[in-house]
């Protein structure tokens, strides 16, 4: 069974601006929790009544803590970004699928663009072999040393041009031409669909994370679909429970 | 906590107690399963089923809103036959009953899944009349009395569980509505199904939802469903689920004391994944404050 926790808060700080960096007790979810996965984070404001999905960017098994980084973008992440160390938070998780990690699979290409780019982290961890990580910023880019640490060769794109080149994740895939036997994304639309008709040019497989407004976050009120090939037709998953992360195959891109 | 009696009759069906699921909140329970042990629950009532599988609308289907949600979920399903192969043997093996609510863009539609649910071992029929996410039927069944009561006799026809209709609010006088569907032979009414709504992104200078308008459901829409059900169960003689915005025992036994025998719990699941049990232990606790033995005691006792 599973259960909304109540979650003590160790850190909540602005790590670069409108980005914060949580890091909460959650031993329970740690035991279970994988990359790409996400938690469901609760404002507990009355008329604000929906939770908050955040990806897990690192999962802390000796301490059981659980590290989320997320972007102030309404009113319910402000209203997270303002809870202090020692309060509690409410949360349910893991959720979601998370990606596959294949262990003959020793080339690995890792790109993510912006708020996307907290889930490579715990991914990083998992992954043998040689990994090359692109990221793409607008500007100020976020956990680049931290990927970096984990042993993976990266590369920063920012539109402004104050970090790396200046251009986004697919001007590095043209300067790199990378070669790779396994691709993870995640990132705005428009870069996964630039990721997913490159990957398929190159008949590289892909795992894209996408992201859509969501309700329930555990598979129930459909609200969070997603656009899949059924052998000859289509159909409308569950970006909660079937994804966040899907196979480059099954998506469809156009509506 | 002394035991309370909380048997509930709907449309001569015996529920353990009064609280089930709103439909289209709750899928067909498995995804709840795993927060709430559905034994406990009176009915699980599941999203709604058409003839065929359902696509449903185009993303985004949610906007949150002060106090609520709006949804453009367009009624997606599996169909009738996936349902029956694959739902019913699920939560058959809860001690629970199965309410299936029926979707269908025309009166065929609607009896064409009645009539494959024939053989089925369900317990009772919710009639979605009043969806107003799909532009083909549903809510332009249910907002003309008429229309209701010749939808609600040819299903009848065809029905071999109770049926129970369920209303749209977005009309102008809901009591004829509920007439109607008690004149075509309805053995209940459930009320309220979702508000007609839209917000906007003004910074995108769009709409939120794909679908530009959604229903509006959860606490923001409470006073209106109460207003409803104590209307409608003043005016008719059937057993009515009552439903919107309910969050808590109190809210629940609100909806009750205006006349409702069943309570169903909806969005608030999508807010805490216990709601329908916080929901239950509300109403012991003021069962048990009050001295109420029976849970019909205090059912429709508002003058």
């Amino acid at each position: 069974m599973m259960e909304k926790l109540q979650l003590k808060i160790r850190m909540n700080e602005e790590i670069a601006p409108k980005i914060y960096k949580i890091i909460f007790l959650a031993t329970e979810i740690v035991k279970k929790a994988k990359a790409g996965q996400f938690i469901n984070l609760y404002c507990n404001k009355g008329e604000l009544l929906l939770p908050r999905p955040i990806s897990i960017c690192e999962v802390n098994k000796k301490t059981g803590e659980i590290t989320l980084v997320y972007a102030v973008v309404g009113k319910g992440t402000e209203i997270i970004s303002t809870m202090k160390s020692g309060d509690t938070i409410e949360a349910i998780g893991p959720l979601g699928n998370g990606f596959s990690v294949d262990e003959e699979v020793k080339q690995h290409l890792i790109i993510a663009g912006g708020i996307g780019v907290p889930p490579m982290v715990e991914l990083v961890k998992f992954l043998k072999g040689n990994i090359t990580v692109y990221l793409g910023f607008r500007c100020n880019p976020i956990l680049v040393e931290t990927i970096k640490q984990y042993g993976a060769t990266v590369y920063v794109a920012t539109e402004d041009g104050s970090v790396g080149i200046k251009g986004n994740v697919m001007d590095l895939i043209n300067q790199h031409n990378p070669v790779a036997e396994m691709i993870y994304s995640c990132g705005p639309k428009p870069m996964l669909k630039a990721v997913a008709e490159w990957s398929e040019k190159l008949k590289i497989p892909a795992q894209l994370s996408l992201e859509e407004r969501m309700a329930c976050g555990i598979g129930a009120c459909l609200v969070c679909t997603c656009k899949t090939k059924k052998e000859q037709d289509w159909e409308n998953k569950r970006v909660c429970k079937d994804g966040p992360v899907f196979w480059r195959d099954e998506v469809i891109w156009h509506d | 906590m002394t035991k309370v009696n909380m048997k509930v009759n709907i449309s001569g069906v015996e529920l353990k107690n009064p609280v089930m699921t709103a439909s289209g909140t709750f899928g067909s329970g498995i995804e709840y399963g795993e927060f709430v042990d559905l034994n406990r629950l009176g009915a699980v009532v599941v999203k709604g089923i058409a003839n065929t599988s359902w696509k449903g609308n185009a993303s985004p289907r949610v906007a949150e809103t002060f106090g609520g949600m709006l949804n453009s979920v367009g009624l997606q399903n599996p169909g009738v036959d996936e349902f029956i192969q694959k739902d019913i043997p699920f939560l058959r093996k809860y001690d629970t009953k199965i309410i299936v609510n029926i979707a269908g863009k025309t009166v065929e539609e609607y009896c064409e899944v009645v009539k494959k649910l024939a053989t089925a071992d369900i317990d009772l029929l919710e009639l979605n009349i009043s969806c107003p996410n799909v532009k083909e039927g549903g809510v332009s069944f249910g907002t003309d009395a008429k229309m209701v009561e010749y939808v609600t006799k040819q299903v009848k026809r065809v029905s071999k569980q109770p049926l129970i209709v369920k209303l749209t609010p977005n009309v102008t006088d809901i009591v004829e509505i509920a007439k109607g569907a008690e004149a075509g032979g309805a053995d209940g009414l459930s009320l309220i199904n979702t508000l007609l709504g839209m917000a906007i992104d003004i910074h995108k200078r769009k709409p939120v939802l794909a679908n530009v308008v959604g229903g509006l459901s959860g606490p923001a829409i409470k006073p209106v469903a109460i207003r409803m059900v104590y209307q409608v169960a003043k005016a008719v003689g059937l057993p009515i689920i009552g439903m919107g915005g309910i969050m808590t025992g109190e809210d629940a036994i609100e909806f009750i004391q205006a006349g409702a025998t069943g309570v169903a719990v909806g969005t608030a699941n999508f807010i805490n994944p216990t709601a329908t049990m916080d929901v239950l232990e509300g109403i012991g606790k003021y069962m048990n404050q009050y001295g109420v033995e029976k849970i019909s005691d205090i059912r429709g006792i508002i003058a």
